[in-house]
């Protein structure tokens, strides 16, 4: 556009003297240059700062605990979540040896874990959930079963380490 | 019948607007921008819903691989790291680390090899520290090296806070053992590293 209206006066306009020099100053390759380095911090910013999940666990007891005192947990509220192998979820309430509600098959899935969590929250007061991971679990299978603690808003909960009496419950199913 | 005359149009632009507007993208970038640090372990997080959002400094990050590899990780926040390697070896007197492997244990990120081939791993240079395959620091309960660069890192800055990167898919007994020496140590509240996730209770809600 510039350029041409700078012809045309240049054409039409015989005045003597210097010659108009046009101010325009072609800018594509500084907005070559603009985009280039636009792209580049582009590619290289991380603007999603890492989420964390915060975890409290007890404090590790100087002596060992007597039995009865570590079984103050009543049985009645105690829902355990077992995590096996290959994604596989297992659910029982009360103690491993007799039972409330006896050992169940479940999965991850919105239909599975959640429901019966979102069920028994509803039913059993003060629940607390005991979330054991067996040793073929992965991490995300039990980052999962915290997630889902928050998702079914319940408050008390704990890992727990596994159980032979348990891994005897998973097979035997 | 008369010929339309159709005028001819420069083809030129004028490119001003153009250019505002990639400066003016240029310098939101330049002015938000955080470098991707260059992290020598790949850890591919799971995801929660959770929504807190992990400082950029004061971190003690302990990165597990999902083949189990343990690795360490201190921000420099303070000359922390320069104090740590200090630390070590003060507590280790056989380990003597001069100024040269001081200033390459700074710049470089996740550690995760024994302490006894540290000093090996310092010599290297830049690139090829960056190549080298690390074993990971050993968590077994004989040898737990993982306890002392813990200790040690929170003396060097003691407002740090303890974070975990977990790969999806790492054993869980990697973890446990990982968090057993945390609890050991008397680190009892720590922070899982996750990737975002959609609260299905949120989406109940659209």
């Amino acid at each position: 556009m510039a350029e041409l209206e700078q012809k045309q006066t240049g054409k039409k306009g015989k005045k003597k003297g210097r010659k108009k020099m046009s101010t325009r100053i072609d800018l594509t390759p500084m907005v070559d240059l603009g985009f280039l380095l636009v792209t580049f911090f582009m590619l290289t910013t991380t603007f999603s700062k890492p989420q964390t999940m915060e975890i409290n666990m007890p404090v590790k007891p100087k002596e060992e605990v007597p039995a009865e005192e570590e079984n103050a947990l009543k049985a009645s509220k105690a829902l355990n979540i077992l995590i096996g192998a290959d994604n596989k979820l297992y659910w029982y309430r009360g103690l491993p040896t007799e039972p409330i509600d006896p050992i169940q098959e479940t999965n991850f899935s919105a239909d599975g874990i959640r429901k019966v969590l979102v069920e028994k929250n509803a039913t059993i007061k003060e629940m607390v959930v005991l979330i054991k991971p067996t040793d073929n679990a992965n991490y995300k299978n039990v980052v999962d079963i915290l997630d889902e603690m928050s998702i079914s808003d319940i408050k008390r909960y704990a890992l727990v380490d596994i159980t032979p009496v348990d891994l005897e419950l998973i097979k035997n199913l | 019948m008369p010929k339309v005359k159709v005028p001819r149009k420069s083809t030129l632009i004028d490119m001003t607007a153009m250019c505002d507007v990639a400066f003016l993208l240029l310098t939101f970038f330049m002015l938000t921008t955080q470098f991707k640090s260059d992290e020598s372990v790949i850890v591919d997080t799971p995801s929660s819903i959770s929504e807190i959002k992990l400082p950029d400094t004061d971190i003690l990050n302990i990165s597990i691989t999902n083949n189990g590899k343990v690795f360490f990780t201190i921000d420099n926040k303070n000359f922390a790291r320069e104090r740590l390697l200090r630390k070590i070896s003060e507590k280790y007197p056989q380990l003597q680390f001069t100024a040269e492997e001081e200033r390459a244990f700074v710049l470089t990120g996740s550690v995760g090899v024994p302490l006894s081939q540290l000093k090996g791993y310092l010599a290297l240079d830049e690139f090829e520290r960056k190549t080298y395959s690390q074993p990971g620091i050993p968590v077994d309960s004989i040898n737990n090296e993982l306890g002392i660069w813990i200790m040690q890192g929170r003396l060097s800055n003691p407002n740090v806070r303890i974070t975990i990167k977990g790969d999806q898919y790492c054993p869980w007994p990697i973890v446990k053992k990982v968090m057993n020496t945390l609890q050991d140590k008397n680190v009892n509240k720590f922070n899982l590293i996750t990737d975002l996730e959609v609260d299905p209770n949120k989406l109940k809600g659209i």
